[in-house]
């Protein structure tokens, strides 16, 4: 078969297509974007008419996949940890109603935050909605278990969720592809009822979902991914799961392991395969990615009282990323530390690209902003909220998608006036709609500045729900046309700018300010260009 | 037979570019190869570095443990600087000397090259200067994989049939300046080793 050089995420991706997958669906977030875009660029989705458009949010894609899964087809959504936090509530209820069609839900953490607010770990949600959870440790995992994920899900009747963390995703390496499986035919559910969670039929699918428990953690203990290996040395017993396998196998390449390892990928835990560590050895050792999720869970199952080592006795980490070197100290090994970083070298963080619009609408908003006090800018997820870094500082949070609107809301009715939220185009499509609406109703005196790209920019330029819809959104939701004000943001309409936002500061309901000029990073994708164009924007 | 290569530069530099040709170059010589790269937010102009790992035995860690990298080969000088800590002691410095100057506080270019110089087994070109004498600003890059080629154990001629086919869409020409300039680059590091 062949043989591809792949990111975890493309071989997430190419798993499913090869597994029988009718749909994707999904909201750009680092580190999981590439899962879809792979997707989206794949000739053989095109032909077969595979769903691969981007969804307006992560709640949206996850109920959509589940409609795909009602309907009798293999469906995926994907997304980034804090998206899972957006769709958590058809997630969990997921769970409950099942699937029909095979349904695999992908959440990518991001360990150290490279590009996130925070590095929760997806397990937990998982656990959480009681269903099987899949950790590949390599990028042929990844394929491995997206392409037969569907099938386990389909067996358990429950949505299965895969998850990586940033360095498997944005990892390359070879994968082999498996035989193509065809699409599942449609077909309705057997049961009309099954996906109608009033209180009396849900309460019959929670027990359920309880008895299959025995049947997912069966599953688990007979999977290839979780593998007892024999070691002599007990004084000693290894857990280590997904990536956090191979940072313990990079230490002992050349070195015997005496200890005896269990490698967990598939969960829920397998007792059966953790009693026996635990009884076997004097002590336990966990390495894992992420929060101590297989750690605490062994505090809290066993008889013995064996000691265990990990995140929680400070032998790993308790945040970031793993790394080889960390594993390395937990076991006393030998390393070289390499030469220290001369102390000339400086940081260069991430920055607005040069030309970009939002730094000229940044530029105008402080200089409008000036005759108020300082500390009134809400702000969102995207590129603009580099706009917290200098030269700008303009400004004072960055919570989750669309909350710079919703807090803004929140600041004026506490008093703050004028209150500024600044939102992307996407964001605000994402989730900043409702939360307009709820100032509109109250009529809010806050001033919202949708920074109109084109684009979802961040994540590398995805397509943008809110292209040619956002003024007629905010008339829809309310917002009187009068304090819709749309301009270029560019150097030469500066004062224009600062004049329009002094008014719309003023102001005291709710104004939107757009400013709006396309993306320099998306000047060379041609089919937006055009697009742009024929919408007159 | 490992090679180990921490990639740096500043995003946007396109060191995936060099990444994708030492791939390639590495599937034709039958080597398992695992590469970790950086997308998101570290692209808009941050520093971003690229793990990239050769062998002809399974390799597990996607990271480069410290201290064990064969190559730093970066696009920045101030950028291979920063991964020292990964560098084995043997270990070859190989780095385009043009600075990249998108931030505030850039130490003084002469300082840079001071530490650079400091470290016994480097290679310190300008690739922006070489790829320019070429006619093709573009393959400074490539300029610099040529420049540390001597150093992987992988044959020269790999990385020539790796260019052709990372080109293969935009045409003979683009192919030809490109291993023009890793040609370039080569000749330097064997002058200069």
């Amino acid at each position: 078969m062949d043989r591809l050089l792949l990111l975890g995420d493309e071989a997430i991706a190419q798993g499913a297509l090869d597994g029988g997958m009718s749909g994707i669906y999904a909201y750009p977030g680092t580190p999981s974007t590439e899962i879809t875009e792979y997707v989206q660029a794949s000739k053989y989705a095109q032909d077969q008419q595979i769903h691969r458009q981007w969804s307006a949010n992560e709640k949206t894609a996850m109920e959509a996949a589940l409609g795909m899964s009602y309907a009798g087809k293999r469906s995926m959504v994907c997304m980034k940890h804090v998206g899972l936090n957006v769709a958590a509530d058809p997630f969990v209820n997921s769970a409950i109603t099942g699937v029909n069609g095979g349904m695999l839900v992908v959440s990518a953490d991001d360990p150290s935050m490279h590009s996130s607010q925070n590095e929760q770990d997806s397990r937990f949600y998982g656990d959480f909605a009681m269903i099987p959870i899949l950790e590949p440790s390599n990028q042929q995992e990844a394929y491995d278990m997206a392409y037969e994920g569907f099938e386990l899900s389909e067996k358990l009747k429950v949505p299965v969720l895969i998850r990586i963390t940033t360095r498997l995703a944005h990892s390359r390496s070879a994968v082999v592809r498996r035989e193509q499986k065809e699409q599942n035919a449609g077909r309705i559910p057997s049961n009309l009822r099954q996906f109608v969670l009033l209180p009396v039929f849900a309460r019959q699918n929670y027990e359920g979902l309880l008895n299959n428990q025995a049947a997912m953690e069966q599953e688990a203990a007979a999977s290839p991914y979780n593998k007892y290996f024999e070691g002599s040395d007990r004084s000693l017993g290894i857990i280590a799961s997904g990536i956090a396998y191979n940072y313990l196998m990079e230490n002992f390449q050349d070195r015997q392991l005496p200890h005896p390892v269990l490698r967990l990928n598939h969960y829920p835990l397998p007792h059966q395969l953790v009693d026996r560590l635990l009884k076997e050895c004097e002590q336990v050792v966990v390495i894992e990615e992420g929060y101590p999720f297989i750690e605490r869970q062994l505090k809290g199952f066993q008889e013995k009282g064996t000691p265990i080592r990990g995140k929680l006795d400070g032998s790993l980490p308790r945040t970031g990323e793993l790394n080889p070197n960390h594993v390395a100290r937990a076991f006393g090994l030998d390393q070289d530390e390499g030469q220290p970083v001369p102390s000339i070298v400086s940081k260069r963080p991430p920055a607005m690209c040069k030309g970009c619009g939002h730094i000229d609408a940044y530029h105008a908003l402080n200089q409008a902003l000036g005759e108020y006090t300082e500390g009134r800018v809400f702000s969102d997820i995207g590129c603009y909220t580099l706009g917290a870094l200098p030269p700008f500082e303009a400004i004072n949070s960055c919570v989750d998608m669309g909350a710079s609107i919703t807090m803004a809301k929140g600041a004026a009715d506490a008093g703050m006036v004028p209150a500024v939220a600044v939102i992307g185009d996407s964001t605000f499509t994402h989730s900043g709609m409702t939360g307009l609406l709820d100032c509109v109703v109250e009529k809010s005196p806050v001033t919202i500045i949708i920074s109109d790209n084109f684009t979802t920019a961040m994540t590398g330029g995805q397509d943008s729900h809110a292209l040619g819809r956002l003024e007629r959104i905010c008339e829809g939701l309310g917002v009187e046309t009068d304090h819709i004000r749309v301009f270029k943001p560019t150097r030469k309409n500066y004062d224009q700018m600062v004049d329009i936002m002094k008014e719309e500061l003023a102001y005291e309901g709710v104004s939107v300010v757009i400013p709006r000029r396309q993306c320099i990073q998306t000047a060379k994708n041609k089919k937006l260009t055009e697009r742009v164009k024929e919408l007159g924007l | 037979m490992k090679t180990d290569i921490v990639l740096a530069g500043v995003g946007g530099q396109g060191i995936l570019s060099i990444a994708a040709t030492i791939g390639m170059a590495a599937l034709e010589n039958d080597l398992y190869l695992k590469q970790a790269e950086v997308h998101g937010m570290s692209q808009r102009g941050g520093a971003v570095q690229s793990h990239m790992r050769l062998s002809d035995k399974e390799i597990f860690s996607d990271l480069i443990p410290k201290g064990s990298a064969d190559i730093i080969l970066s696009v920045e000088p101030m950028e291979s600087l920063r991964y020292l800590p990964y560098l084995s002691p043997g270990g070859w410095l190989v780095t385009n000397t043009r600075a990249y100057r998108n931030i505030s506080g850039y130490p003084d270019e002469q300082e840079v090259l001071g530490e650079i110089r400091k470290y016994k087994k480097y290679i310190a070109l300008d690739a922006n200067d070489i790829a320019s004498d070429i006619g093709s600003n573009r393959s400074s890059n490539i300029v610099m994989l040529g420049a540390a080629s001597p150093f992987f154990q992988i044959p020269f001629e790999s990385f020539k049939e790796g260019l052709r086919k990372i080109f293969a869409r935009k045409g003979d020409k683009v192919i030809d300046v490109n291993i023009q300039a890793l040609e370039a680059g080569r000749a330097f590091a064997d002058k200069n080793m």
